[in-house]
C-alpha cells in the first residue's frame, strides 16, 4: 500500500516537475480543458508528413494520443511506424534531411514550434529502442545517467531504486549495482532501458518495437510492465506483433503503405485508428480487416 | 528398369555402377595438379612472412652483438664524449628524448582528440570540405618527417613563431609530425561507439556534448590511449625533423625546454656516434639502439595490452 501511495505522489510529482522543466509553457489549469473526449490529449496529430531528403515516408496522419492509454501502432514493414514514432519526440531532428510538415501539438502546444528545444522535450518524451541499447557502464550509472545529467543528483540511490522497482528489475539487480549492464540478459537489459528512462521522470514513454529481440517469457514480462506502467505514463508502442498490440494496447492505429500512380514512390498513410477491441473484432475498413485477420502481410 | 522378374538387369546393374564411379571419383582427392599448387602457394606466403621476418632478426642481432660489451648503468648515466668512448654515455640525450615526447603528448593529446571529435561528431559530412580534410589527413601522416624539420625551421624555429633552437620547439615540430595518426586513431575509436548509444542518450534529453562527454569519449578511450602511445613512440624514434630544428649533438649538460643552449634527442645522438670513425664508438651507438629498442618495445607493448584489457566489446 505504502509503495502504490508513493508511485502516485511520484506520478503528480513527476507531473509538476515536468511540467516545471519544459520549455513548452503547460498551465496546470488546462490539463483538463483539452480533448473532446472524456481524457485529456497528450498528442494531437493534423496532416503530418514526414520527408527524407524531399521523399515522403509518411503522408497524412491525422490521430490523437490519449492520456494514460497505450497507443499501439501496427501495420506490414516499411509503412512508417517508426519514423512516426520517431517524430514524436523529435529524434527526426537527428537524421540530415528529415523534415516534418503539419502539425503535431503535444499537451496543446506546438511540438515544431520555434520556441521549443528538442533537448527539453526529449526529457518528457522518453524512447526504448528496439535493440536493447544499455550503457558500457554499471546497470547504476545507466539508470542514474539522465538524473545526473538534469542536475538532479540529490538521493540519487533513491531515485535508481524506485526507477528499478518501477521497471520490475529491482529484486533481479538490487545485490549487483555495480555489475556492467552488458552482463544482463536481453529481457533485462530492455527492462534496464525502461528504467534509464523512467529515471528522467518522463509523462510519456515511447517504444519501438521493444519486445522484438527478445525471447516470449521476457516479452510477457515487458507487456505486464506496459500495463503496470500505463497508470503513470502515457505509452505509444510500435509493434510488429499483431496479437501483441491486441494484448496489451487500448487503442491502435492501423498504418499501410500506399503507391503513387506510377507506382515509384511509396509511403505511409493512416487507414484505421480506433479502439483495439473495435480494430481487431469489427474494423471499419477492408484492408485494416484483411491485415489484421492475416490475409495480407 | 528391371526385368520381367523383378531382377535388376545387366544395363541398369552397369548403369549404376557408371554412376558410382563417376560420383566417387569426383569425391576423390584432387588432382595432383591441383595439390601442388596449393602447396607452392602457402609456401611462397610463407617465405615472404620469413623474409620480412629476416631483417627485422638480423637487425636485432646485430644490434646486440656490437652493442653487448657497452651496455651497463654508465651508458645511461654518463654524458656523451667524442674522446673516450669507453666514458660515452647518453644521460642528456635520453633526459632530452623524454622533455620531447612529454612535450609531444601535451600538445597532441588535446588538439588530436578535439579535432577527431569536431571531425565524427559535428562535422556535416556531405560537405565537400570536410570530405577533403578526411582525405588530407590520411596524407599528411604519410609525409616524410624531414619535410616536418624543414616546417619546423621556417615557421616555429624562425618565422612567426619564433622560438629559436630550444627544446620545445623540436617538441612541436614532432607534434606537428605525429599528430595526423592521432587524429586518425582517435577518429577510428569514435566511430566505433556505435550510434545506438547516442540515440539512448539523447533520447533521455542529454544534449550533443553531454552525449559525447560522458558516453562516446569514456568508450572510445582505450582506443584513443593506444592511438597516443603509438604516435609518441613513433616520435621518440624520429631523428631527421630534430637535425633541422636544433638537437645540437653535443651537449653535455641536462636539456631543458627553453633555453637556448642546445638539446639532444636519443636518435640524433646514436646517430653521431655512429659517424664517429673509432670502432669503439660504434659499439656505444649500438648500444645506444638496444636501450631504444628496449624502450619502444616497451611502449608498444604497453599500448596493445591496454588495448587488450581496456578494450570495448560490443
Amino acid at each position: 500500500m505504502a509503495e502504490d501511495k508513493s508511485r502516485s505522489e511520484t506520478g503528480r510529482e513527476s507531473r509538476e516537475a515536468a511540467a516545471q522543466r519544459a520549455a513548452i509553457a503547460v498551465r496546470p489549469g488546462e490539463f483538463q480543458r483539452h480533448g473532446s473526449g472524456r481524457r485529456e490529449k497528450v498528442f494531437e496529430m493534423k496532416g503530418i508528413e514526414v520527408l527524407y531528403s524531399g521523399v515522403s515516408a509518411v503522408k497524412g496522419i491525422s490521430m490523437d494520443v490519449h492520456r494514460n492509454d497505450i497507443t499501439a501502432l501496427i501495420g506490414p514493414s516499411g509503412c512508417g511506424k517508426s519514423t512516426l514514432l520517431r517524430c514524436l519526440n523529435r529524434m527526426n531532428d537527428l537524421i540530415p534531411g528529415a523534415e516534418v510538415r503539419g502539425e503535431l501539438l503535444y499537451h496543446g502546444e506546438d511540438l515544431y514550434g520555434p520556441t521549443v528545444d528538442p533537448v527539453q522535450a526529449r526529457k518528457l518524451i522518453g524512447m526504448v529502442f528496439q535493440k536493447p541499447n544499455p550503457f558500457p557502464k554499471s546497470i547504476y550509472d545507466n539508470v542514474a545517467f539522465g538524473p545526473r545529467i538534469l542536475g538532479e543528483k540529490d538521493d540519487l540511490d533513491g531515485k535508481v531504486e524506485r526507477a528499478l522497482r518501477e521497471a520490475a528489475l529491482w529484486e533481479e539487480v538490487k545485490d549487483r549495482l555495480q555489475d556492467n549492464a552488458f552482463g544482463l540478459s536481453g529481457g533485462q537489459q530492455q527492462r534496464l532501458c525502461i528504467a534509464r528512462c523512467i529515471a528522467v521522470q518522463p509523462d510519456t514513454i515511447l517504444m519501438d518495437e521493444p519486445c522484438s529481440a527478445l525471447d516470449p517469457i521476457s516479452t510477457g514480462k515487458i507487456e505486464d510492465l506496459m500495463i503496470e506502467l500505463k497508470k503513470e505514463f502515457s505509452i505509444v508502442i510500435v509493434t510488429h506483433n499483431m496479437q501483441q498490440a491486441a494484448r496489451v494496447s487500448d487503442r491502435t492505429a492501423f498504418l499501410m503503405v500506399e503507391l503513387d500512380a506510377d507506382e515509384e514512390n511509396r509511403w505511409g498513410r493512416l487507414v484505421e485508428y480506433d479502439e483495439t477491441e473495435k480494430i481487431f473484432t469489427n474494423p471499419s475498413d477492408k484492408r485494416t480487416e484483411d491485415y489484421v485477420s492475416g490475409k495480407v502481410g | 528398369m528391371t526385368g520381367p522378374a523383378g531382377i535388376p538387369n545387366e544395363r541398369t546393374r552397369l548403369a549404376v555402377a557408371g554412376a558410382r564411379a563417376t560420383v566417387a571419383a569426383s569425391l576423390k582427392e584432387q588432382p595432383r595438379r591441383d595439390v601442388v599448387l596449393n602447396a607452392t602457394f602457402a609456401g611462397l606466403l610463407l617465405l615472404a612472412v620469413l623474409l620480412a621476418l629476416a631483417g627485422l632478426v638480423a637487425l636485432l642481432a646485430q644490434a646486440f652483438v656490437t652493442g653487448a660489451p657497452a651496455l651497463g648503468v654508465d651508458l645511461v648515466t654518463n654524458v656523451p664524449s667524442t674522446l673516450h668512448p669507453e666514458n660515452a654515455g647518453f644521460r642528456p640525450a635520453i633526459i632530452g628524448s623524454l622533455e620531447l615526447i612529454a612535450g609531444v603528448i601535451l600538445f597532441v593529446v588535446p588538439i588530436g582528440i578535439g579535432a577527431a571529435i569536431y571531425l565524427e561528431e559535428y562535422a556535416d559530412k556531405t560537405r565537400w570540405w570536410n570530405r577533403a580534410i578526411e582525405v588530407n589527413i590520411q596524407n599528411l601522416a604519410a609525409v616524410p618527417s624531414i619535410i616536418y624539420g624543414i616546417l619546423g625551421l621556417a615557421f616555429i624555429v624562425r618565422g612567426p613563431l619564433d622560438l629559436g633552437f630550444i627544446l620545445a620547439a623540436g617538441s612541436l615540430t614532432l607534434a606537428l609530425l605525429v599528430l595526423p595518426v592521432v587524429v586518425i586513431a582517435a577518429r577510428e575509436a569514435i566511430r566505433a561507439v556505435p550510434d545506438s548509444i547516442r540515440q539512448g542518450s539523447l533520447a533521455l534529453g542529454a544534449t550533443q556534448w553531454q552525449t559525447i562527454r560522458a558516453q562516446v569519449l569514456p568508450a572510445a578511450i582505450s582506443g584513443i590511449a593506444t592511438g597516443v602511445i603509438l604516435a609518441v613512440s613513433r616520435a621518440l624514434g624520429e631523428a631527421a625533423p630534430l637535425l633541422l630544428v636544433g638537437a645540437t649533438v653535443f651537449v653535455t649538460f641536462d636539456p631543458t625546454p627553453f633555453s637556448g643552449d642546445g638539446y639532444s634527442a636519443l636518435p640524433v645522438q646514436i646517430f653521431q656516434y655512429a659517424t664517429r670513425p673509432q670502432e669503439d664508438f660504434q659499439t656505444v651507438a649500438a648500444a645506444g639502439v638496444i636501450v631504444m629498442l628496449a624502450v619502444l618495445l616497451a611502449m608498444n607493448s604497453f599500448a596493445i595490452w591496454l588495448r587488450n584489457r581496456y578494450e570495448q566489446r560490443w
